[in-house]
C-alpha cells in the first residue's frame, strides 16, 4: 500500500518533515506532525473506523472536531489505556496505538452486526419494553447488553498518569480562540485586563485554520498569519494567559469555570517526567466571553450513515488544514452557501466534485456563482434520497425534491464521499450550562443565546454571527465591554478589514425526503446510538411529548458525544411529528462537561494517602512498633488490636479483654473529642445541650451526658468534667468531635448570642492514656504521689490534677470498660513518655495494651452504647432505656419537646435489648435482621436488627445488642436472627451482661 | 460553586462554608406550651420558595462565624449578606 495515499503533496498545517509511525486496529501507518489520528487515518485511506452502538453498522469519520460521533477509539494499552476518545481530537504522536471501541472480533467483521439484520425488532425504547419486566431480571439482561453494546474498556490497573489541579482568578475568561475569541482577547488585553484565553485545539484560530492558502484575509494578511500576529501580541502581554489544548468544560454558578488542559497527551512517550498528563483549572472570572463557535448540522437523509459521508466543513478541514483528500470523487450536498466553499476548495485541489446537490430551488449567491464559473454542476432543488456501498459509500441517488417530497425520478451519481451541510448550530452549550436562556430563530433554525443571569457575553458564531467580519466586530465589542465591566478602560483597537464572500440565505430542511418505501431505508439522526427518524416518530406516536423523556426513550444524544450533531435535528423532527413549533418542544438541558473529562483529572493529586487527612495520636509510633493492626475511625488511625505471633484477631481480642478484666489493660484514648468550654454561662450551655442537669455539678466532678438533636434523637454522648466554676472540659465520641463543636457554636451564635460562653477544640492538645482493670490503682500509685487515690478521696466520676510520671496531668476516674479506670490526660508532647512509663511500671501486673475491638467488647458486656453503632439517628433516650438521664425538672433543653411528640411516645418503636443466641458459640452478624416468625414467606415483617455482637470471654458465650420493636416487652421471648443461609434462634434479655450494679468500676 | 462574601473574611468559595438551612425560624420560647403541630412546624416545615430565600451560612473552614444570606434559588444570585439577628428586610418570601 502506498504510504499516505490520500495525502496532498503541498500546503496545509502539517510538517511533512516529521513522520510519525502509529498503529490502528493492529496495522501500522504513518502520519505527520500536525495530524490528528483522524486526519492521519483519512490520509491512509482508512474509512471504516468503528461500529455503531446498537446495530453495529460500519461507520466512518464524520467530523473533524469534538462533535465526532463515530470515530471513537481506545488509546494505548495496559494501565494507561483510555476508552472512547474521539480520533478527531487525538493529536498524532510517534508510537501511538489505537483501536476501534465498538466491534468484535474486528471492525471489518463484526459479529453483532446481526443486530442490523433484525433492526425492525430493535425500535426506540426496545431495552425498556423488553427487559424491564420482570424487574428482577433487568440486572441480568443489562450485563449481556453492556457486553454486546460495549463502549471501550477501562483499564483494570490503577491509572499510572499524574493529574494536576490549579486555581486561578481573572478579569475576563474567553472560551474559544477563533476570530471572535482572539479579537476579544486583544480588546480586553490591550485594556489591561487579566485575561485567560482557552481553546480546545492545539493552536488558536478556530475555523481560520481550515482556510486554503489563498483563502480569507484579515487586515490584508492571510488569515493564519493574522492569527499568528494576534497570538504573538497576546503572548507578549504580561496579564494574558494563553491556554491552547484546553477545553472549557463547565460553566458553573457565579462565573466559576472548569477547564481541562491536555498538557502532555500530544507527546506520547516523549512527555517529560515532570509534567502532569492533564491539568484541571478552576477559574473564578469576573467576566466571561463565550466565543465557542458553531457545530455543523448534518442533513438527515436516507442511508446517511455510510463511511465516506461527512460534514462539509470537516471535508474542508481535512483538505486545507491537514492536506488530505476526503475522497477522490466527493459529492457535495447542502441547503446553504457555505458548503460551496468546500466544493470550490476540493475542485481547486483537483478532486472531482461530481455535483453540488442543493435543496434550494434557486441558489443565486456569489458562492454558487463561483462554483458555476469553476465548472461544477449544481443540481438545484435536488436532494440525496439514498446511497449505496457497504464498507464505504459508492454512489448517491439524487432526485428533485420540493415541498418535502420527492418530485421526480432519481438518478445515480457515483462518488466515494459525500460532504454535506444542513447549516450551522451555534455552540450554546456553555452559555446554557451557565443558566442562560436560549431563544429560537426560525430563519436559520438555530438556538441562540438569549437572556443571561451571569456576567457573560457571547460573540461570533456561537452567537449566530457567522460572517467573518461580524465575528471580528462582535469579538472586539464584547472584549472591550467585558474589560470595562471588570474596571478597565477603553482599548485601542481598530477593526481589521475582511473580503469574505457574502452568503445568500439558507433553507432550513430537517429531513430530506426519500423515494424508498418507509421502513426500507433508514435515516439516522443519532449516529452513536443508532436513532433513526423512524424511532423519533415512534416516540412521538407513543406519547413522548417532553423532550427530556424523548431523549431518554430513544437515547438521542445519550452517547459520549452528548448529541453534538444530533440533538437539534432530533428535536426538530420530534416537533414536526408532534405538530408543534420547535421552541415549544425546546432543547434538552445542557450539562457539564462539554466534552468528556477523565476521572483522573477530577481526582487530581487527592489519591491514596492524600485522599483524606490522616490523624495519628502522639503514641502512634509505639503502636506501630508493637505490631498494632489499625482501623480508621473518622480520620484517625486507631489500634484495633495488637496480635502476638501466630495470633488472629479473635484470640488477640480475647487476651486483651481478659487482661483488662483481671489485671490492667491500657488504651490510647487520645482520639476522643475534647472541647474546652469557658465562661459565666458555661454550665447553662450544658444545661441546654444535654438532657441532664449541670448547674449543681461540683468542681472536680464529672458527669455523663446525652446530647439530642432538636428532633429528640440521640446525637452524641460523653463525659464532661467541671474544671472550675466557669470552666468545663467536654468529651465527645471520636468521630463526632467536629460536629459537636459546630453544634455548640451554631446555637450560641444563632439562637443564644447573649450567652457568655466560648468554646474551642482541645482534642489535639492532649494525649489520653486510659488504664483499666483491678490493678489500675496500684499502677497509678507508682506513677504519682500528688494525690490520694483511695476510693473515698478520689471517687468514681471525679478528676484530680497533679504530676503523673513526671509531667502535669489531669486524671479522670471514669470508665468505659466497666472496670476501675483512670484516664490520664497529659500535654500531647508527653503522651508517648507517659504511655511508656505505664508500660514499664505495669509490666509486673501484666499490663496489656488493648485496641478498639476489645474496648467495644468490654463496653458491650456492660451495655454501654456507642452512638452511631447502637443508634442511627432514629433512636431516643427512651428507646435506649436511658430515661434516667433525661431531666424531668429542666424546663427545656435541645430536643426535649420532641420527646413528647406522638411519634416518639408511641408503642412499637425499636428499643435496645440484649440477645443471647441459643447456641452460645454462635456470634450474630452485626446488622442481622430480626423476625418473630421465621416460617413466614417473604416479604416478612422485620422487627429489628442487631447493632453490636461479640463473643464475650468473660461470660464465655456470645452476646449481642439489638434494636427491636417493643424490645423490653419481649424479655425472655425467642426471636430469630437472619444469617446467611440460615436463621438463628435468639432469646431477648437485658442489655447489661456483666456487673449490672457497677461495683467494679466504682470500687 | 457559589462565591459568598463572608462579612468577616471577604469573598470565598462555597466549599469553605456550610449551609444551615432557612433563616429566621426562631426557636419557640416555651416549647412545652405549644402543640405537637406547632412544634413540628418549627422542626420540619420550610418555605422552599422559588426565588428569594433567606438562609443561614457558616464560614466553617474560615472564621467559623454564622451569618445570613439572601439567595435567589433560581439563579443562585446572592442578593444580600447580613448579620445574624438582623431583620430580613426587603425581598419576597416568608
Ligand atoms: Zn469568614
Amino acid at each position: 500500500m502506498k504510504r499516505q495515499r490520500q495525502r496532498l503533496d503541498v500546503g496545509a498545517r502539517i510538517d511533512r518533515g516529521q513522520r510519525l509511525a502509529f498503529r490502528f486496529n493492529g496495522k501500522s501507518y504513518e502520519g505527520f506532525s500536525g495530524d490528528t489520528l483522524a486526519s492521519a487515518l483519512v490520509a491512509n485511506g482508512v474509512r471504516l473506523v468503528g461500529r455503531s452502538f446498537k446495530f453495529h453498522r460500519p461507520r466512518g469519520i464524520y467530523s473533524a472536531g469534538m462533535e465526532e460521533p463515530n470515530a471513537l477509539v481506545q488509546l494505548g494499552t495496559g494501565a494507561a489505556s483510555e476508552p472512547n476518545l474521539r480520533a478527531t481530537q487525538v493529536e498524532l504522536f510517534d508510537g501511538l496505538e489505537a483501536a476501534s471501541v465498538n466491534c468484535w472480533p474486528s471492525v471489518n467483521f463484526d459479529i453483532w452486526s446481526l443486530n442490523d439484520r433484525v433492526s425492525s425488532m430493535l425500535p426506540a425504547g426496545f431495552y425498556y419494553k423488553t427487559f424491564m419486566w420482570p424487574t428482577g431480571l433487568w440486572m441480568r439482561y443489562e450485563r449481556a447488553i453492556r457486553a454486546m453494546a460495549g463502549m471501550g474498556r477501562t483499564a483494570r490497573e490503577a491509572d499510572p498518569d499524574r493529574y494536576d489541579q490549579t486555581n486561578a482568578h481573572c478579569d475576563v475568561l474567553i472560551a474559544g480562540g477563533g476570530p471572535a475569541g482572539l479579537m476579544a482577547a486583544l480588546a480586553a488585553g490591550r485594556a489591561g485586563a487579566r485575561v485567560i484565553l482557552a481553546d480546545e485545539q492545539n493552536e488558536f484560530g478556530g475555523r481560520l485554520l481550515s482556510e486554503p492558502e489563498d483563502g480569507e484575509t484579515i487586515g490584508g494578511r492571510l488569515a493564519v498569519d493574522w492569527v499568528a500576529d494576534a497570538r504573538a501580541e497576546l503572548a507578549g502581554m504580561a496579564e494574558v494567559r494563553l491556554l491552547p489544548r484546553t477545553t472549557v468544560f463547565g460553566y458553573y454558578d457565579h462565573n466559576f469555570i472548569g477547564l481541562i488542559e491536555r498538557v502532555t497527551d500530544h507527546l506520547g512517550g516523549a512527555a517529560p517526567e515532570h509534567l502532569p498528563r492533564q491539568r484541571m483549572w478552576r477559574v473564578r472570572a469576573r467576566q466571561v466571553v463565550l466565543a465557542t463557535g458553531a457545530i455543523e448540522r448534518p442533513l438527515i437523509f436516507a442511508e446517511n450513515d455510510r463511511p465516506g459521508i461527512m460534514l462539509a466543513g470537516a471535508a474542508r478541514a481535512y483538505l486545507n488544514r491537514y492536506g488530505v483528500q476526503p475522497g477522490e470523487k466527493v459529492l457535495v450536498f447542502t441547503n446553504n452557501d457555505d458548503a460551496y466553499r468546500t466544493a470550490l476548495d476540493l475542485n481547486a485541489a483537483g478532486i472531482v466534485v461530481p455535483a453540488v446537490v442543493d435543496l434550494r430551488a434557486d441558489p443565486q449567491g456569489s458562492l454558487p456563482a463561483r462554483a458555476r464559473e469553476a465548472g461544477i454542476e449544481i443540481l438545484a432543488g435536488h436532494g440525496v434520497v439514498g446511497t449505496k456501498g457497504r464498507l464505504r459509500v459508492t454512489e448517491a441517488r439524487v432526485a428533485p425534491v420540493s415541498d418535502g417530497a420527492v418530485a421526480g425520478p432519481a438518478r445515480t451519481i457515483s462518488c466515494d464521499a459525500i460532504a454535506m451541510s444542513g447549516g450551522w448550530n451555534p455552540a450554546v452549550h456553555l452559555f446554557s450550562q451557565g443558566q442562560g436562556k436560549l431563544r429560537f430563530e426560525e430563519a436559520r433554525g438555530v438556538f441562540l443565546p438569549g437572556n443571561t443571569i451571569q456576567a457573560n457575553r457571547s460573540a461570533g458564531a456561537c452567537n449566530g454571527a457567522f460572517p467573518l467580519a461580524v465575528c471580528l466586530a462582535e469579538g472586539t465589542e464584547v472584549g472591550a465591554l467585558a474589560a470595562a465591566d471588570a474596571g478597565f478602560g477603553a482599548p485601542v483597537l481598530a477593526l481589521p478589514e475582511t473580503k469574505e464572500a457574502e452568503e445568500a440565505p439558507m433553507e432550513v430542511v430537517w429531513q430530506v425526503p426519500s423515494d424508498r418505501p418507509p421502513g426500507k431505508a433508514r435515516a439516522f439522526v443519532d449516529f452513536q446510538n443508532d436513532v433513526t427518524t423512524k424511532d423519533v416518530k415512534l416516540a412521538a406516536r407513543e406519547g413522548y411529548r417532553s423532550v427530556e423523556h424523548f431523549k431518554r426513550y430513544t437515547t438521542t444524544g445519550m452517547g459520549t458525544d452528548q448529541g453534538k450533531t444530533s440533538n437539534i435535528n432530533g428535536v426538530a423532527i420530534l416537533a414536526s411529528a408532534l405538530g408543534e413549533a420547535i421552541p415549544a418542544v425546546g432543547t434538552t438541558t445542557f450539562r457539564p462537561p462539554y466534552t468528556p473529562v477523565s476521572f483522573g483529572a477530577f481526582a487530581g493529586r487527592e489519591l491514596h494517602e492524600f485522599y483524606a487527612p490522616i490523624r495519628r495520636t502522639p503514641i502512634h509510633a509505639w503502636h506501630e512498633s508493637h505490631g498494632a493492626v489499625f482501623e480508621d475511625v473518622g480520620q484517625w488511625k486507631r489500634p484495633r488490636y495488637y496480635p502476638r505471633a501466630g495470633e488472629g484477631m479473635h484470640a488477640a481480642v480475647r487476651r486483651e479483654a481478659i487482661a483488662a478484666r483481671s489485671g490492667i489493660g491500657i488504651l490510647d484514648a487520645s482520639t476522643l473529642g475534647k472541647i474546652d468550654i469557658q465562661g459565666a454561662d458555661a454550665a447553662e450551655l450544658l444545661n441546654r445541650v444535654y438532657t441532664n442537669a449541670w448547674s449543681k455539678l461540683e468542681v472536680g466532678r464529672c458527669r455523663y451526658g446525652l446530647m439530642l438533636g432538636e428532633d429528640g434523637m440521640v446525637m452524641d454522648d460523653g463525659v464532661t468534667a467541671r474544671l472550675a466554676e466557669d470552666h468545663f472540659l467536654m468529651s465527645t465520641t471520636t468521630g463526632n468531635a467536629a460536629r459537636v463543636l459546630a453544634w455548640l457554636e451554631e446555637w450560641t451564635q444563632t439562637e443564644w448570642p447573649d450567652m457568655k460562653v466560648h468554646m474551642a477544640s482541645a482534642t489535639e492538645q492532649w494525649a489520653t492514656v486510659s488504664i483499666s482493670g483491678p490493678k489500675a490503682r496500684n499502677l497509678l500509685a507508682e506513677l504519682t504521689g500528688d494525690f490520694d487515690l483511695s476510693p473515698d478521696a478520689f471517687p468514681f466520676m471525679s478528676f484530680r490534677e497533679g504530676i503523673v510520671a513526671g509531667v502535669s496531668a489531669r486524671v479522670f476516674r471514669i470508665s468505659f470498660t466497666g472496670e476501675l479506670s483512670f484516664e490520664v490526660n497529659v500535654a500531647a508532647r508527653h503522651g508517648l513518655a507517659v504511655w511508656t512509663a505505664c508500660m514499664t511500671a505495669g509490666e509486673k501486673y501484666g499490663i496489656t495494651p488493648f485496641g478498639t475491638e476489645a474496648m467495644h467488647l468490654l463496653r458491650a458486656e456492660k451495655g454501654f452504647i456507642i452512638v452511631g453503632q447502637d443508634t442511627d439517628g432514629t433512636v431516643t433516650p427512651a428507646d435506649l432505656g436511658m430515661d434516667w438521664i433525661v431531666s424531668k425538672k429542666k424546663p427545656d433543653f435541645l430536643g426535649k419537646r420532641s420527646l413528647s411528640r406522638a411519634d416518639t411516645l408511641r408503642s412499637g418503636r425499636k428499643r435496645l435489648v440484649g440477645l443471647f443466641t441459643e447456641d452460645p458459640k454462635t456470634v450474630l452478624d452485626e446488622g442481622a435482621q430480626i423476625v418473630a416468625e421465621p416460617r413466614d414467606r417473604p416479604p416478612m415483617k422485620m422487627i429489628g436488627h442487631v447493632t453490636s455482637s461479640y463473643f464475650s470471654p468473660t461470660l464465655d458465650r456470645s452476646i449481642a445488642l439489638a434494636l427491636i420493636e417493643d424490645g423490653p416487652d419481649r424479655m425472655g421471648q425467642t426471636l430469630h436472627a437472619s444469617m446467611p443461609g440460615r436463621t438463628v434462634p435468639v432469646r431477648v434479655t437485658e442489655p447489661v451482661f456483666f456487673d449490672p450494679d457497677g461495683e467494679r468500676m466504682r470500687g | 460553586m457559589l462565591q459568598i462574601a463572608c462579612p468577616h473574611c471577604g469573598p470565598r468559595d462555597e466549599n469553605e462554608f456550610s449551609c444551615g438551612g432557612e433563616a429566621h425560624i426562631a426557636r419557640p420560647k416555651q416549647p412545652d406550651a405549644i402543640s405537637d403541630a406547632e412544634w413540628a412546624d418549627y422542626l420540619f416545615m420550610r418555605t422552599n420558595p422559588k426565588g428569594a430565600l433567606a438562609e443561614r451560612w457558616c464560614h466553617t473552614v474560615g472564621c467559623r462565624r454564622w451569618f445570613n444570606v439572601e439567595r435567589d434559588t433560581v439563579t443562585h444570585t446572592i442578593l444580600r449578606v447580613y448579620a445574624m439577628g438582623a431583620p430580613r428586610g426587603g425581598g419576597g418570601g416568608a
